[in-house]
């Protein structure tokens, strides 16, 4: 009963990471009709940008808010200019394959410019356990549970109580109203990359130092946050939680019962569960499809 | 340009790979069989993404499934002729039950799909010892020998696999002339007025997705025949992005797209390998990022991918 406990505990640790990132990807997909095959490589490079600052003498508080705000300027910013806003009236297809090239390119700039190599990263949190009634908790779960919940519960704070965060939903839920309404809807837009650019750097600082720096990190997170996003529900910022957690939870329940080995695979078959029985997602709403 | 012209420049670009593959070297030669054999999987993923509309991000896990029943069959010493329906159906099978419940929803639900079904599929391949070998593969895969005649040799191998990829092509052009086929097209161009005229969507996108499956595990089948040994590595989700960027940058749903794009993705990184120029070998270790970026850019400026600059010119000539 400990063991599971503890599984419970550092998977839902896991879990909330990967709902970070997940958390974005729907936030993009709302707001933008953005899908972003190069999200986990958005997490992948904040890392490296944390471990430059830090080699530059920097401590980790400082490299943490420099590599936020490089970020938004160039995952948020830069990548909507260059890349969304030329390709978006195309349709999704060319931005889902433009961002698959960008992925791509991303990793295997990192590989030979900078290194093939794993690279060991900083925790944000003390070293050792903390023993709760026999069950042993690590600083280093507490502290990412703490961290991503303050950040998630922020971030719903934002969007439901103050008016520019109404403003962003509803520019998702219905653009053409929102710009009769007068909302700048441009700028909400932005606003989501900015969100997306710091949550990923989030991710970035709170993942890195189990997964260690490397250049193709991002695959596997990339990954644990499209399912996430869609066994929780692809237009509702909750399920992104809710799936995050569910995946982190399950594939450390399954790595310690059945197989560490199909430990990968535990998203996947979540993933197909959901789309053959409730395809909108746990949470979701159903769709209408436009003609 | 018209028909005839059409194909009389096929069938003199078919004799000239022909002719060169005779004078190549024997790791040339060897590298042009690979070519045809990728090929084999990118002509069926353009199937699937060019004519249907749906994004796969398996090709390499049913290019591996392929590959490893034709290993596994082909060592029992089960004929190769048999062995290749056998990996075809496979594939067909498999890609009907993973598209199932992918395709009752939004297209990039596939994407998703099956980019995690190339994850677990490698798992597989990695972590069943017992029947894959796990890492270190399966070795001794025999080539092929049909009717007495053995194709063992570097230049038998390639000639039969490059007609073996001619049936094939001529297979899927054949499929796509036909009313079937018609109807693909259709369901990509418009999949609600293809239904209101009577077009089952799901399960012609089902089909398509499976056929696409299937050429992926035939593919699989030379691949095992080719290089005599498979291990987990090439089939890694990362070669299905690019057999599918391969299709895109080709020009997806242009039945030759493949043909450009599978160039980008085997011959020239394998060129710049074996190159002696100095600036060349600069883009040895950074082919794939070049590449990356490349995509970036077609999508942005040439969305139909490079056989669409011809339709590019003659719409710019029209407007003016």
């Amino acid at each position: 009963m400990g063991d599971l406990i503890h599984l419970i505990l550092s998977g839902t640790a896991t879990g909330a990471i990967y709902a970070l990132a997940a958390l974005g990807f729907t936030l993009l997909w709302q707001a933008a009709g953005v899908i972003n095959f190069a999200q986990g490589e958005f997490v992948m490079l904040p890392a490296f940008a944390m471990l430059f600052f830090i080699a530059v003498g920097a401590p980790l508080w400082l490299s943490f808010l420099l590599t936020c705000a490089v970020a938004m300027v160039v995952l948020g910013y830069g990548f909507k200019r260059v890349i969304v806003d030329p390709l978006i009236k195309h349709g999704v297809i060319p931005l889902v394959i433009a961002t698959l090239g960008l992925s791509i390119a991303v990793k295997s700039i990192v590989r030979a410019g900078y290194s093939a190599e794993a690279h060991p990263f900083p925790s944000a949190f003390p070293a050792g356990q903390l023993s709760l009634g026999g069950i042993a908790v690590s600083y280093a779960d507490i502290g990412t549970l703490v961290l991503a919940g303050l950040i998630v519960i922020g971030l719903q704070m934002f969007l439901n109580k103050t008016v520019t965060g109404r403003a962003m939903q509803a520019v998702a839920q219905n653009t053409d109203a929102a710009r009769v309404l007068g909302i700048d809807v441009k700028r909400m837009v932005l606003y989501v990359f900015l969100i997306n650019a710091v949550l990923s750097v989030v991710a970035a600082l709170l993942v890195t130092p189990t997964y260690l720096a490397k250049f193709d990190m991002g695959d596997s997170i990339g990954q644990k946050a499209f399912f996430a996003a869609i066994i929780g529900g692809f237009n509702q910022t909750r399920g992104a939680l809710l799936g995050g957690v569910l995946i982190g939870i399950l594939e450390n329940v399954v790595g310690f019962y059945v197989s560490p080995a199909y430990k990968e695979g535990v998203a996947l078959v979540l993933f197909l569960a959901v789309i053959l029985f409730r395809p909108e997602g746990l949470l979701g709403k159903a769709e209408e499809r436009k003609v | 340009m018209n028909a005839q012209m059409k194909t009389g420049i096929l069938v003199a670009s078919l004799v000239v790979v022909a002719v060169v593959a005779s004078f190549a070297k024997r790791s040339d030669v060897y590298l042009l069989t690979l070519y045809c054999v990728y090929l084999m999987a990118t002509f069926g993923l353009n199937l699937t993404v060019g004519y249907a509309g749906q994004m796969s991000l398996g090709q390499a896990a049913f290019f591996g499934i392929g590959a490893y029943v034709a290993a596994i069959a082909l060592k029992a010493g089960v004929p190769f002729l048999l062995v290749l329906p056998i990996s075809a159906i496979a594939c067909f099978v498999v890609g009907l039950a993973l598209g199932f419940p992918a395709l009752r929803v939004q297209h990039h639900y596939l994407a998703f799909a099956t980019l995690g079904f190339n994850v677990l599929v490698y798992l597989v391949m990695r972590n069943e010892e017992k029947l894959t070998g796990g890492t270190f593969g399966i070795s001794g895969i025999p080539r092929p020998s049909l009717f007495g005649v053995s194709f063992d040799g570097p230049l038998a191998f390639f000639f039969f696999t490059f007609v073996s990829l001619i049936i094939l092509a001529f297979f899927l052009w054949w499929l796509l002339r036909s009313p079937w086929g018609r109807a693909f097209a259709a369901l990509r161009d418009n999949p609600i007025r293809a239904e209101s005229l009577g077009v089952n969507i799901t399960a012609y996108t089902l089909l398509a997705f499976a056929i696409g499956a299937a050429c992926a595990g035939v593919g699989g089948v030379y691949y095992a025949s080719l290089v005599e040994f498979i291990e987990p590595g090439p089939f890694h989700f990362s070669t299905s992005l690019t057999m599918l960027l391969a299709v895109i940058v080709g020009g997806s749903g242009r039945f030759f797209g493949p043909v450009i794009g599978t160039i980008i993705i085997i011959l020239l990184p394998e060129l710049l390998r074996s190159t002696n120029v100095s600036w060349l070998k600069f883009m040895q270790t950074w082919y794939l990022a070049v590449f990356g970026v490349a995509v970036v850019a077609l999508m942005i400026w040439l969305p139909g991918g490079i056989l669409s600059i011809g339709d590019r010119f003659k719409s710019k000539e029209v407007a003016k």
